[in-house]
């Protein structure tokens, strides 16, 4: 045999030797040619433009991209041009952290700003920590998280659940409850939550409906009717919506098609917000609720400045901004601020700079990063309206700190998430121990 | 219902039933006071205003109440006017009644919550039980029966006296025998009586009153409540077996819908077109910018856009597949596989084409107001867009039926399809043939996606979530047969629509496609399978 | 296997791909390890990870190859197999975590915690062990694929039928991994692992001895393949996916041929999902999408079918002109190039890379040969590109 194998190396062709190299080198070298510009500081864009997840995130894209513009404009940071590097993921989660990766190592970025599914993040987190580099997350999400490379912008439950469910309780009277969701982990965990503290309020078991369905699903005309028999029981009754992105078109035509208007059965949502809603026809979700941390119909001049700009560099005067836009705006901001501050884009110093530091929201209060890397919010309750806006109709008197960890769930009560003091995302209380529950 | 509310709402009746009787007439000052506290845009002042201008008597109480819930009425936050704009557009001051040329330039509409609109809804309810007009009437004994406040007794028993339309006076017999059931001191046999009339009703809300009876109620009158309870029960496990097979019939017609394009691509021509999918999105997209045209040009003809749209999504798609066929398949005939490889990219580039065309987000499909609402029979509710579609799918699969039965291309596409060679010798344009046949298969894929539109999202991604589905749809009825297309997607409909309140949507699903794969051993040519003598494909 | 059966199964093509793979998973992890950072020619540890993939996806690729290439089975639902392998090998990595998740909990995995487990589910007892959790990348897949396969063989399902029922399959199963109650984690899948048998994962040396560990089942599946290929059993494969019906009426248990293969292809794909999961860091039902398991038929498709070279070919091209256009300006048109690529290969290169190259070089050679090589051409027909 090996006499054989010999004999065939010796008579191969050069020619195909050749070819064989030429396109290995070739290969190695598309790879290894990037090389790092000293002019500029990059950023890292890490959203998806293709496949499902681009319906919510190709927004989030361009606002980085107008953000990095606004602060160029303004004469960039520390002397130097942002420059984004914009990369798509495709909504497939392991091309997330193939491409955060890529962002890290090859592009040398010097933070990144993105994902929107806990998946992606998920994804994307054991890179982050490996290759030690920043994250900021725009979205509201489930909690029960607190890495030193990421920074979340977003609402954790008690920004956004809780205080939507004390709205219903204190001025709607609710009784009873309908929590339903998409079958992944936000949903899950909120409704977790959620159940917890409505049976802390003496809400009983038989008063509270959880209903889980797969992503994108169409046919609501059972739930919709379920619901309905729910609500029909001589309380008042409210949906708590956990439903994602796609689903929700189906959902709120069904309801409206059935009848169930706000004054009877009303759905507060936290995945709807007005890019969602740009896309139905919402005459029939009249009144139906949702609760985030920022409406584009918000009256203040920080806001009615920012959505002229960016409906001048969209170069579309119709379009709209929502919660996870805000969200960016903020962390944008927080990390130029804290950038300036150490004066240098180095991640370990970035990262020791940010709790602590404020930056303007765009609702007029000041929001800050706080120790577990999570940032104080203002929670809004609103309505929505005929021309696809929200009315707000509630608001927390001041701002609300995220938590990372929620009080409500026993796996977590005792945790903290404290990178200042103590220097670790899941700290027992109890315990006195870094490193979760212990056994 | 709360408290408050049940309140505000004895208080309302009474008032009316008060102003009724006595007529008394209303002072100046303290309505204008009420009126004025509109402009404060504050729910609570909103809220006590709408109690004190109902309660007033005033005969601008109505109009304003009225106004307030559409939307209509306007406060100046500057000078603290209120205005009501008529439905006609004519302005007038909500405190005086006197005209106004035009609102001044700082009003703004009064705003709302859902609590609000719950006072509006029991104001206008108190203000209506002696409307004139039957339909607000029939309304405002139904909020009675909703809120069974005995405040309202005396106006109901006189309103039932008077009452002559047979389905008002039902309603107001029922709001009665609701009020009766839960009056503190009414006797068991007003009770029982009660209970019977709430029986015959036999709906979710009949259920609701009745179960909220409680235990405290006398022995007699509980015993009685908790047999009609059983008795509303079996009869909507009943009834919801009809919705249920009613859900299934819809789902089956949406699946149809969707593949019965593919019947024709697939089941007839033998191609595997992974960019079916895509055609629906077409047509749903044509539907879009036909309601785009339509809203800035000619308002007017909004309700019969999607009347247009078919006809123009039939095109859009049967051009886009007869470009698809003459371009890339005509390349691949009698390699399925390669077909379906090529039009799966083809499913990309269409996705991406339209995402980058018409944005990533959703689009915004209104549905006209013939396919709004719903409609009741017996226990089950219908939905106008459901039925709409069921009855759109029948008639396109019966308008197929006869195309390809009766017509000279329908008789061509039969020969092409059971003999290519046979029929090209005797003078058929095989080649026209198949173009002209996938062309309508993507066609009808097209005037799907106009149905389609009304229930899902329009989005470059809605091919992507049928696709599946319609595949398993032919594939479970047997290719090459439409009656295995509909016989197939009704029965994957009604089952899983009987599956889901067991199983759950997911497992449901996943048992359906358990279900499917098992068949598939048992008969590999589908329900109805093209006898033949080909061994094999 | 006897030598006779490795050189039998070895032409000269065959031959410089062994080299290659073998050459490849020698020197990129010595650049990577051996040389300075930053140095021209240090393979970053980036590209390690990723070309570790590729070589995961060139391993599945020619599982598709051997039952599509050479016995016309068109599986729609090879990702199915490649996912569950890669579940089997996520479930060892999440027990390895022990108590180093979120919540500090030594037998739980952290999305239990939350989901309020009260213990580990049975069918995650033994996971702990790798030597069970290996057994298991291959008996799961393998089981799946025999049960399907000897349903679907014995009552003749084929052609297009076969490929919509196995995308059925691992339709289902996405549906059913999706759910969180099925006990996987749902959506976010199985991430965050720390430890592969006692090594940490991140770090260089790991990575380097898992791309090594996958070029050498890259190795030894390429030698399964041709092994099968060339032997007797390959040339009834080859009759059946030529002339089924007449390959049955000569004798031979086409049920049984196809089963076989099946099932040994569904072993392989299942490797390869083994050793994906660790080099990419996460498993997610989103692998069982029918999208997935059509993109990995494309990439046999553009490598050249029945070329097992052109399968792990096709399946590295494709991959690696993913991984450059969705980075930098071209990045919202990579749909467009991707699709536009699958409908020219399929129109313009029907045979693929290689098949084509085979095409134009063999005539070439042809004159040039001596009667010695050529008498060595093994006897491997191209296939009919008819089904």
């Amino acid at each position: 045999m090996l006499t054989q194998l010999t004999h065939d190396i010796a008579t191969l062709s050069r020619r195909r030797w050749l070819a064989a190299t030429a396109g290995l080198v070739l290969g190695l070298a598309a790879f290894t040619n990037a090389k790092a510009a000293d002019d500029t500081i990059k950023v890292g864009v890490l959203h998806s433009l293709s496949g499902t997840m681009a319906i919510s995130e190709t927004t989030l894209k361009d606002t980085v991209l107008f953000l990095i513009d606004e602060q160029n404009k303004k004469g960039g940071l520390l002397g130097k041009k942002l420059e984004a590097v914009v990369v798509d993921p495709a909504s497939n989660w392991p091309l997330f952290a193939e491409k955060a990766r890529e962002l890290i190592t090859k592009d040398k970025v010097a933070v990144v700003f993105g994902c929107w599914t806990s998946v992606s993040r998920k994804s994307v987190l054991p890179v982050f920590k490996e290759l030690n580099n920043i994250l900021f997350y725009p979205v509201q999400y489930e909690g029960e998280e607190s890495e030193r490379n990421v920074f979340y912008t977003g609402a954790a439950p008690n920004q956004q659940a809780i205080p939507a469910v004390d709205y219903l309780m204190k001025d709607e009277k609710v009784k009873r409850w309908v929590l339903a969701g998409t079958d992944y982990v936000y949903p899950r965990t909120t409704n977790k939550i959620l159940e917890a503290y409505l049976k802390s309020k003496g809400v009983k078991q038989e008063d509270i409906m959880i209903n889980y369905t797969p992503f994108g699903h169409s046919d609501w005309q059972t739930i919709v009717a379920d619901i309905k028999k729910f609500g029909s029981a001589g309380k008042k009754t409210a949906v708590v919506s956990t439903i994602n992105g796609d689903a929700n078109v189906p959902f709120y035509k069904e309801l409206g098609n059935q009848g169930i208007k706000a004054t009877d059965i009303p759905v507060v949502a936290f995945s709807v917000g007005e890019e969602e809603l740009a896309g139905i026809d919402t005459k029939p979700l009249l009144g139906h609720l949702a609760a985030w941390n920022y409406f584009q119909s918000i009256k203040d001049p920080a806001n009615e400045k920012f959505i002229k700009a960016w409906q001048a560099y969209t170069k579309n005067p119709k379009r709209v901004t929502n919660d996870p836009m805000e969200a960016h705006v903020i962390g944008f901001e927080m990390w130029v601020k804290a950038v300036e501050k150490v004066k240098s884009t180095d991640a370990d110093k970035v990262i020791d700079a940010l709790p602590g530091i404020e930056a303007k929201n765009l609702t007029g209060g000041t929001s800050k990063m706080l120790p577990n890397h999570h940032i104080t919010k203002p929670v809004f309750i609103g309505e929505i309206k005929a021309n696809g806006q929200f009315d707000v109709v509630w608001k927390t008197p001041g701002l609300v700190a995220g938590d990372a960890w929620s009080k409500e769930l026993d796996g977590s009560k005792d945790l903290i998430g404290d990178w200042v003091g103590k220097k670790c995302g899941n700290y027992n209380t109890k315990t006195n121990k870094c490193g979760g529950q212990g056994s | 219902m709360s408290a408050s509310l049940i309140d505000r709402v004895r208080a309302l009746v009474l008032s009316v039933f008060l102003i009724a009787a006595f007529a008394v007439p209303a002072l100046a000052g303290p309505f204008e006071d009420a009126v004025a506290k509109f402009a404060n845009d504050e729910f609570s002042d909103t809220d006590e205003a709408v109690g004190l201008v109902a309660a007033s008597g005033n005969p601008l109480a109505f109009p304003i109440i009225s106004a307030l819930g559409d939307g209509r009425l306007s406060a100046d936050p500057e000078s603290k006017k209120v205005f009501v704009t008529g439905t006609d557009g004519k302005v007038i001051d909500a405190a005086t009644g006197a005209a106004v040329a035009s609102l001044p330039a700082g009003a703004a509409a009064v705003r709302l919550n859902n609590r609000l609109r719950r006072t509006v809804e029991a104001a206008l309810g108190g203000l209506t039980l002696l409307s004139p007009d039957p339909a607000k009437r029939l309304t405002a004994a139904q909020s009675v029966f909703k809120s069974h406040d005995e405040a309202a007794l005396p106006v109901i028993d006189g309103a039932l006296a008077k009452e002559t339309n047979k389905t008002v006076k039902a309603a107001f017999a029922e709001a009665r025998a609701a009020i009766l059931l839960y009056k503190s001191d009414a006797t068991d046999v007003e009770k029982l009586e009660s209970i019977a009339i709430i029986k015959a009703r036999g709906d979710q809300e009949a259920l609701a009153l009745l179960t909220g009876l409680g235990s405290d109620a006398p022995p007699l009158v509980a015993q009685a409540a908790s047999s009609a309870i059983a008795a509303i029960q079996s009869n909507l496990a009943m009834w919801s077996m009809v919705q249920n097979a009613w859900y299934g019939l819809s789902l089956g017609s949406v699946l149809l819908l969707a593949a019965i394009g593919l019947a024709i691509t697939f089941g007839v021509m033998g191609v595997i077109n992974m960019a079916h999918g895509e055609m629906v999105m077409i047509g749903a997209y044509t539907t879009f910018v036909v309601q785009e045209v339509i809203r800035t040009r000619y308002p007017a003809l909004f309700d019969y856009s999607l009347l247009i749209a078919v006809p123009l999504a039939f095109l859009v798609a049967g051009a886009i597949g007869v470009v698809i066929e003459r371009s890339i398949i005509r390349f691949l005939y009698g390699r399925p596989l390669e077909t379906l490889l090529a039009t799966w990219g083809l499913s990309l580039v269409l996705q991406q084409a339209v995402r980058t065309a018409f944005g990533p987000t959703n689009r915004e499909v209104g549905n006209p107001s013939w396919m709004s609402g719903a409609f009741e029979i017996g226990q089950i509710t219908i939905t106008y867009n459901r039925l709409w579609i069921l009855c759109f799918t029948l008639a396109v699969f019966a308008i197929l039926l006869a195309m390809l039965r009766y017509t000279a291309l329908g008789l061509e596409m039969r020969a092409v399809t059971q003999n290519r060679r046979m029929a090209a010798s005797m003078g058929i344009a095989t080649s026209r043939v198949d173009a002209l046949t996938f062309g309508l298969g993507s066609g009808i894929a097209g005037i799907a996606g106009v149905a389609l539109s009304q229930i899902d999202n329009v989005s470059p991604n809605l091919g992507q979530s049928y696709i599946i589905d319609s595949f398993m749809v032919v594939v479970f009825g047997g290719v090459g047969n439409l009656w295995g297309t509909l016989v197939g997607a009704f029965t994957l409909g009604i089952a899983n629509k009987f599956l889901e309140p067991v199983a759950g949507a997911v497992l449901g699903k996943i048992a359906i496609l358990v279900l499917i794969i098992l068949f598939i051993q048992k008969r590999p040519r589908g329900l109805f399978a093209l006898k033949g003598r080909a061994i094999e494909a | 296997m006897t030598p006779h059966v490795l050189t039998r199964s070895l032409d000269r093509s065959a031959t410089v791909f062994l080299l290659i793979v073998a050459g490849l998973g020698v020197l990129i992890p010595l650049s990577n390890l051996l040389l300075p950072a930053g140095s021209m020619f240090q393979v970053p540890t980036y590209l390690v990870a990723l070309f570790g993939k590729y070589v995961c996806y060139a391993i599945l690729a020619l599982s598709i190859d051997l039952i599509w290439g050479y016995c016309g089975i068109l599986s729609l639902g090879h990702g199915a197999f490649f996912a569950l392998g890669g579940y089997a090998m996520g479930m060892y990595l999440m027990r390895q975590i022990g108590s180093r998740g979120v919540y500090g909990n030594p037998i739980l995995p952290d999305f239990m915690v939350f989901l309020n487990y009260p213990k580990l589910p049975w069918y995650w007892h033994g996971f702990d062990m790798f030597w069970f959790a290996a057994l298991m990348v291959l008996v799961v897949p393998g089981l799946l694929a025999f049960c399907f396969g000897w349903l679907a063989f014995r009552s003749r399902v084929t052609g297009v039928y076969l490929s919509i029922i196995t995308q059925a399959m691992t339709y289902a199963l996405l549906l059913a991994f999706f759910r969180n109650d099925f006990g996987f984690g749902g959506n976010n899948g199985l991430t965050d692992f720390k430890d592969i048998l006692g090594f940490n994962v991140q770090a260089d040396g790991t990575r380097a001895a898992l791309f090594i560990l996958s070029c050498l089942a890259l190795i030894i599946a390429f030698l399964i393949c041709r092994a099968v290929v060339t032997s007797k059993l390959g040339k009834v494969l080859i009759a059946v996916r030529d002339a089924e019906s007449r390959t049955r009426f000569l004798g031979y248990r086409v049920e049984s041929y196809k089963l076989f293969v099946f099932t040994l292809s569904a072993c392989m794909a299942g490797v390869a999902g083994a050793l994906y999961v660790p080099q990419v860091g996460i498993i997610n039902p989103g692998e069982f999408a029918p999208g997935n398991s059509i993109e990995a038929v494309i990439w046999v498709a553009v490598g050249g079918r029945g070329t097992l070279i052109g399968a792990a070919l096709g399946a590295i091209v494709v991959n690696y002109a993913k991984t450059v256009f969705t980075s930098g300006p071209l990045a919202p048109y990579w749909l467009f190039m991707l699709g536009a690529l699958f409908i020219l290969v399929t129109l313009l290169l029907p045979k693929g890379i290689i098949g084509t190259f085979n095409a134009w070089y063999e005539p070439w050679s042809a004159k040039r040969a001596n009667a010695e090589s050529a008498a060595r051409e093994d006897g491997v027909s191209e296939p009919n590109p008819a089904e």
